[in-house]
């Protein structure tokens, strides 16, 4: 446990020296990413120990802060949301270290690494933390470490823009996460989480009012729709390195607090699983739908995280109603199916992510429509996004596979429960319909960027990025296959996670585990044997060309004679069937001009996939709030005169009020 | 007794309806000058009868720094702040003294519904400090001159004087010298204050200060 602190110690000392050091940008730069890595791997020793041996720690210490008290416990939940945590930070970091110096004489790098590891250590905290007002403080701190670190680039409008609107977002949540904690420490006057666990809420309905708080609260970190809103904007503007840790492990820490309030709660109420399936099912087909009309890359990453929350939000709702109705096997599977896609997604979205910032790297545009053919000019970053590309859509023999199989399996189970039928029904459905539009949204992306031919002069220049940026990526994609092949091992990992969930029921987690134990041991033997049959197909085939000669030539254009570049499939139209099929959500705006006549000079297409809940739900009440504060802008007269008349009105009318 | 003291109540608060009615500065002056005379008499009134040295002493303090000092503070601020002499009210005098007999009419009422822990001397000092309270920030908000806004917060402090005077009369003398140090050292520094505003800006009048917002 005090190698945790020691960890959080580096961290902030190295993030405030780099700061100290900010004039040097290459001391900066060691400082940070030094004391970066050190931390994290200080920190994943007691995380990875508490996980393999199952016990638990603590630190206690008195805090003259009133209800607060430094109370930090480590327990398998949060030791497994600490290993992503610490892992995929300690990756973003190297890889940050090369990616960041290209800005060393523009910006203060010592700041950004500051703000970065401020930003490790909160989010360590912030899943250690058992006291309401240190996890509070520890949030604030996430959030405005990571706000700094968005606005990174704040010279650009947009960068701004994405800015103000997550730290809008993050405060507003953290305002009903306020009143989840007034309300669950109403009842011991004491904040420590340990107190808050036997605190019984009186009723259910006050448990279900503090869950729905949680549900927003964390929710809106998370990025369930329609708390989403701020995702798309800050993630692609943050760079690279900060979007794969923000995406991969920061959002996680929302469904690392409404775990933990659920253990709070005691046992849950049905509709309570009821209400995370149904954010679940909406965030993940609304997010990879809007990933589908998406032009920008990161942009389009980000609202993948939205739909992968959404999966993880499938799986605990299935686990959760499975624990109100007493169905041990859906709500150890639905449960571990959720933790396990948590990992997985860290692992496989901080690759994309990185990824991303390679092709962003080398050819400094992000609009898909500008790249193309980048395969044969980046391959090593190709494959890896490829390798991301398919863990995401949950195909195998990677890791994305597992977890949707672990979910997959929940359903099943509780298909033959007249009581859960439907969610089962729902959860299958929409896993289907998600993981479909998943597989041609990644189709598209890795179609448009990296294959066919460049589409401009940014793309046909790029170069393959060296190795300070393309070993982070080799080490994540590693990380997702290593997860994919270890999987039986990885549930027996999840067990003491599970047990801090469900409580010690030694019998039924056995029973449940051990379901999915043969099947996941064939996935894993069919993974094998296909990866077998690639390697074996790549050795052919190589055999075959050896000694011939290779040439390269046009695609066949139809007989037309001049084929260019700008002729291919574009992102929106390879997307735009799938696109107009859902039209009724998307809403695409088209403008341009179509051409007429027999000989058509000009003609433009310009279609914009805006966030529906942006512009149709948060705009109108954002303006509303606008227009009311303008209004009231009035009262502020400016004469002395006019505010001793609100103060003596005031007075009066309350005198009047006393002596009615 | 009680009918002496009943006729200095009903001329403090003729006081009041003429400082809303005049249209002099000089004049306004003068009557809060004599409404601060009138106020520190009521002590040696209301005391039932007996006189102690130290009531004697306060009114005389009273009368001294309400009914002497400040005038003279203020004319000369009058006088060296060169300003014109008008009242300039937002709100017109006649308007002024119909809205003042209604403040009067309310405070009367209030001052029946008011729960008093103890009965006072007379039924008419708890109406007077009411009114003088009122009339007080009615003058604040209506009108324009940043003298007038120190005459009303005179007027102010002499009804909130009144109210204590309505229960205890026995209030420490600390008490009673610490307000009226208070109020001293307030006009004092409104005094300078307005000197030096007009010195810099040509005017005292607030409303014409209101640049300074947001």
């Amino acid at each position: 446990m005090h190698l945790i602190l020691v960890a959080v110690v580096v961290l902030l000392c190295s993030g405030l020296f780099a700061l100290l050091w900010g004039g040097k940008p290459s001391r900066a730069n060691f400082l940070g990413v030094g004391g970066a890595l050190l931390g994290c791997l200080i920190g994943i020793v007691p995380a990875a120990m508490i996980l393999w041996t199952g016990q638990t720690e603590a630190i206690h210490w008195a805090w003259p802060v009133p209800y607060g008290s430094f109370f930090l416990y480590l327990d398998a939940l949060s030791a497994f949301f600490l290993l992503p945590i610490l892992g995929l930070s300690a990756v973003a970091a190297l890889y940050g270290s090369r990616y960041l110096f290209s800005y060393r004489d523009r910006k203060n790098l010592g700041a950004a690494w500051f703000f970065f590891n401020l930003l490790v250590a909160s989010m360590a905290l912030v899943v250690l933390a058992r006291n309401g007002v240190l996890f509070l403080l520890c949030w604030e701190a996430m959030s405005l470490a990571s706000f700094f670190l968005v606005t990174f680039e704040n010279e650009r409008e947009g960068v701004r823009q994405a800015g103000w609107t997550y730290l809008v977002a993050t405060h507003l949540g953290t305002a009903f996460l306020f009143i989840l904690f007034i309300l669950l420490s109403r009842g011991t006057g004491s904040m420590d989480f340990d107190g808050l666990t036997r605190a019984s809420l009186p009723g259910t309905t006050a448990a279900s009012l503090a869950f729905a708080l949680a549900v927003i609260g964390f929710g809106t970190k998370a990025g369930f729709v329609p708390f989403h809103v701020w995702l798309p904007e800050a993630h692609p503007a943050a760079p690279s390195h900060v979007s794969a840790v923000m995406s991969g492990v920061m959002i996680k820490t929302g469904i690392y607090g409404l775990l933990r309030t659920l253990t709070f709660l005691g046992p849950p109420e049905p509709w309570w699983g009821w209400l995370l399936i149904g954010l679940g099912l909406v965030s993940g087909v609304m997010g990879v739908l809007f990933a589908l009309a998406q032009h920008d890359l990161k942009r389009l990453l980000a609202y993948h995280s939205v739909e992968n929350i959404g999966i993880i939000g499938l799986g605990l709702g299935l686990g959760v109603l499975g624990m109100a109705l007493d169905q041990p096997v859906m709500a150890v599977l639905g449960l571990g199916g959720g933790l396990l896609h948590v990992l997985n997604h860290a692992m496989f979205k901080g690759l994309l992510f990185l990824g991303a910032g390679a092709v962003l790297h080398a050819s400094h545009t992000r609009e898909i429509d500008r790249l193309g053919g980048l395969i044969k000019r980046m391959p090593w970053t190709a494959a890896m996004f490829l390798a991301g590309s398919v863990a995401i859509c949950g195909l195998p023999p990677l890791n994305g596979f597992v977890s949707e199989f672990l979910i997959y399996v929940a359903a099943f189970k509780g298909l033959w429960s007249s009581s859960t039928t439907l969610a089962a029904v729902a959860a299958i459905g929409g896993l289907g319909v998600i993981g479909g539009l998943a597989v041609a949204c990644f189709t598209k992306a890795f179609g448009v960027v990296f294959q066919g031919e460049p589409r401009s002069a940014q793309a046909a220049q790029a170069r393959e990025v060296d190795w300070g940026l393309r070993i982070p990526m080799i080490l994540l994609a590693s990380a997702c296959l290593a997860i994919a092949f270890l999987a039986p091992q990885m549930i027996q990992l999840l067990r003491p996670v599970l047990e801090v969930m469900t409580g010690p029921s030694g019998e039924g987690l056995q029973n449940a585990i051990s379901v999915v134990m043969y099947p996941l041991r064939s996935v894993v033997l069919l993974s094998a044997l296909f990866l077998l049959v690639l390697a074996l197909l790549a050795w052919g085939r190589r055999r075959l060309l050896a000694g011939r000669p290779v040439v390269e030539g046009v695609t066949w254009d139809c007989g037309y004679a001049r084929p260019g570049a700008r002729m291919q499939y574009s992102a929106s139209s390879f997307a735009q069937p799938l696109t107009r099929m859902f039209n009724v959500i998307l809403r695409i705006r088209r403008q341009g001009q179509e051409p007429h006549g027999f000989f058509p000079q000009r003609a433009s297409l310009r279609t914009h996939g805006d966030d529906v809940f942006r512009d149709g739900f948060y705009a109108p009440i954002f303006q509303g709030i606008e227009w009311f504060m303008l209004r009231a802008h009035n009262l502020q007269q400016g004469r002395v005169q006019i505010y001793l008349l609100y103060v003596a009105v005031t007075v009066l009318v309350l005198l009047l009020w006393n002596l009615r | 007794m009680a009918l002496w003291l009943d006729t200095l109540v009903v001329l403090i608060i003729l006081t009041n309806l003429k400082l809303l009615g005049s249209s002099r500065l000089r004049a306004c002056i003068q009557v809060v000058a004599f409404q601060g005379i009138l106020l520190s008499l009521v002590p040696m009134l209301a005391g039932a009868g007996h006189l102690t040295p130290r009531i004697v002493a306060l009114a005389l303090l009273t009368m001294t720094v309400k009914g002497v000092i400040f005038p003279w503070l203020l004319l000369r601020v009058l006088r060296t702040a060169n300003v014109h002499r008008e009242m300039e009210p937002f709100v017109s005098y006649t308007t002024s003294i119909l809205v003042g007999v209604g403040l009067l009419a309310a405070s009367v009422w209030m001052g029946r519904q008011l729960p008093l822990p103890v009965p006072s001397q007379s039924p008419l000092v708890v109406p007077l400090a009411l009114f003088n309270t009122m009339v007080g920030l009615f003058v604040l908000v209506s009108r324009r001159k940043a003298l007038t806004q120190v005459l009303g917060y005179l007027v102010m402090e002499n009804g909130i004087y009144a109210f204590g005077l309505a229960f205890a009369l026995e209030e420490p003398l600390l008490v009673e010298l610490g307000t009226l140090l208070d109020v001293f050292m307030a006009v004092f520094i409104m005094g300078i204050m307005i000197f030096h505003i007009n010195r810099e800006l040509d005017h005292i009048d607030t409303d014409r200060l209101s640049v300074l917002k947001d």
